[in-house]
């Protein structure tokens, strides 16, 4: 644990040492804030029309429902796919180039503790943006009454699915000693298992189906509702693991031990 | 203490290092010699468990690196070729971390970091961030890293590369003082090095062990392809003449003739001490003897000759012609 929390910190460190973590959260801060704006903004008008109207025959809009849910459905899942390689791209392409690789190969330190260190040291970064989105979230309390308990559920599913790429691209930083190469493959591999569901619109069979379940996006809908579904839980804890696994493979595979 | 048995690493369809075997005792230093791309590197890896080898086995300290790495790079400090520094680090946040992950106990850290630092003259600099440090200090923090955990064993990868000439002298002092305490591994294709801080040189080409020894050994076993140079007032042909038929001698080569004196060369079988011979037969021919040395190899004749094997042999064939008689008539 203390080896695992000692690469955890030197990561951390790295990340506030170099411009990138501020740039991450500075970009996903103006991107997150400017939708919530826009959510926020359209809201309000469209109350303030429906108010003029009577409200006849009109459903109740709650914030919840045309705020905060489109906010997490679609929106901040896409600004994570261009964030997220941002985070993970250094990983260990940085360590290769550099050759530090060599001195934490070298330690006694299992491959293990590294992975789940420099994972956990990304994860935090990355729990910086969380907070970030709930601090605009939370001024909808001041100003409204949104039901507090769909937060829950949308947290837990952001927070799944900003790890389970941080997981494959952690992976996808082991393959090159290039963080450029590895940003913009972990951007194109995000991308694609993002619209995998996009196959249901024109398809129909078992390999439609199968895709369409591994796709990240079908199982954040849930999240995005206020809902935790078993299920969803287990595909997103599995990519976490896979993505572990493989990188630890990757790492087995560098010491020529394949 | 370092015990290599039939190492071989190939990479694809190349091979890298082929059946390494050598040992090393505790407290010793030794030198790894060759070319660059010979090999040192991969051996070195191996040894640190950076790299499996494909074949063959490493045991440091009696502990096997391939059956239980952790308990083996626990005894193990390495200094690879480019010291793996975290450039946005400072000094000493950098040897804290390398000694939190080598398992320096907490209470033990900060005492550990300001031992190194000061062995490895970097006490300076603790507080500087190592991207900004010149090549030599960014070396000695590797070195200090290599050292932070105290290990009985340590790996250098060409330790002195990149640093100015004051700065070689320190770090081989040091290097030097590391010897009893710490076993010691160092790579170098350069040759001094080796004869000024290694006790045994290990020299390898082309990923094989061509030659193993102290350096004085090494010498003394090439010293037969070694040769004598006799300088001596007479008549060149009759002087090869008579020397040539001499027990022990092989060849004799005429170098260079001013007026009546000539400089041979004389090449004497291995391990023969022909001098005494060669100056009673020059005395009581009455010539005059004006020189007589032994032209013992340098080490770099000896690294050439090993690490270049071929050439070396392709030279010998040529010299063995019975050019040099010849020559000698024929310039008189």
């Amino acid at each position: 644990m203390r080896n695992i929390l000692a690469v955890a910190g030197k990561e951390l460190r790295a990340y506030f040492h170099s411009p990138i973590a501020y740039l991450v959260m500075a970009v996903y801060a103006v991107l997150c804030g400017f939708f919530f704006y826009s959510f926020t903004a359209t809201y309000v008008v469209q109350t303030f029309r429906m108010q003029a109207m009577g409200g006849m025959g009109m459903p109740n809009m709650t914030i919840n429902d045309y705020v905060i849910r489109p906010l997490f459905e679609g929106v901040l899942s896409i600004v994570l796919l261009l964030v997220i390689p941002l985070i993970t791209m250094r990983l260990y392409a940085e360590e290769k180039r550099s050759g530090t690789i060599e001195l934490l190969l070298t330690s006694p330190v299992t491959d293990f503790q590294i992975i789940v260190g420099k994972f956990l040291g990304a994860l935090m970064l990355f729990g910086t943006m969380i907070v970030i989105t709930f601090a605009f979230i939370s001024t909808l309390f001041i100003y409204g009454n949104p039901s507090a308990k769909p937060l829950i559920a949308q947290a837990v599913g952001l927070f799944l699915f900003g790890a389970s790429l941080l997981a494959l691209g952690m992976w996808i930083s082991t393959f090159t000693k290039n963080q450029i190469i590895a940003a913009v493959v972990s951007f194109a591999a995000f991308l694609l298992i993002y619209v995998l569901n996009w196959v249901t619109a024109y398809s129909s069979g078992t390999i439609s189906h199968v895709l369409s379940y591994l796709s990240l996006t079908t199982h954040f809908d849930g999240f995005a509702k206020g809902v935790v579904d078993l299920k969803d839980l287990v595909y997103y804890v599995s990519v976490i693991v896979l993505g572990i696994f493989l990188t630890a493979r990757s790492v087995e595979a560098l010491k020529g031990r394949v | 203490m370092i015990e290599v048995e039939n190492l071989t690493k190939r990479y694809g369809p190349t091979l890298a290092v082929s059946d390494v075997s050598f040992q090393v005792q505790k407290g010793e230093i030794l030198g790894f010699l060759g070319p660059n791309g010979a090999g040192k590197t991969t051996t070195m890896r191996i040894i640190t468990g950076f790299l499996s080898p494909t074949a063959g086995r490493v045991r440091v300290a009696g502990i096997d690196v391939a059956e239980s790495p952790i308990e083996a790079k626990k005894r193990l400090g390495y200094l690879p070729e480019n010291p793996p520094v975290y450039t946005d680090m400072t000094v000493n946040e950098y040897l804290a971390f390398v000694g939190r992950i080598k398992g320096v106990p907490r209470g033990e850290l900060k005492k550990r970091v300001t031992e190194v630092s000061e062995k490895c003259a970097v006490a300076d600099v603790q507080h500087r961030q190592i991207g900004k440090l010149s090549k030599g200090y960014r070396q000695r923090v590797g070195l200090a890293q290599a050292l932070i955990h105290n290990p009985e064993v340590l790996i250098l990868d060409e330790p002195t590369a990149g640093l100015d000439p004051k700065q070689i002298i320190e770090t081989r002092e040091l290097i030097k003082g590391l010897a009893g305490q710490h076993t010691v591994i160092l790579s170098t294709h350069i040759l001094p090095e080796v004869s000024k801080t290694c006790q045994r040189v290990v020299v390898i080409s082309k990923g094989t062990v061509v030659a193993m020894g102290a350096p004085d050994e090494l010498t003394a076993r090439l010293q037969g392809y070694g040769s004598v140079l006799v300088t001596v007032e007479g008549p060149a042909p009759d002087i090869i003449g008579k020397l040539q038929v001499l027990p022990g001698v092989n060849l004799v080569e005429q170098v260079e003739s001013s007026g009546t004196r000539v400089t041979l060369e004389v090449h004497t079988e291995k391990n023969q001490e022909v001098r005494a011979d060669l100056a009673r037969t020059i005395v009581e021919s009455g010539w005059g003897l004006i020189e007589l040395k032994s032209s013992g190899m340098s080490l770099e004749d000896i690294f050439l000759k090993l690490t270049t094997k071929d050439l070396g042999e392709e030279v010998a064939a040529h010299e063995a012609l019975p050019a040099g008689g010849i020559e000698a008539e024929s310039v008189n």
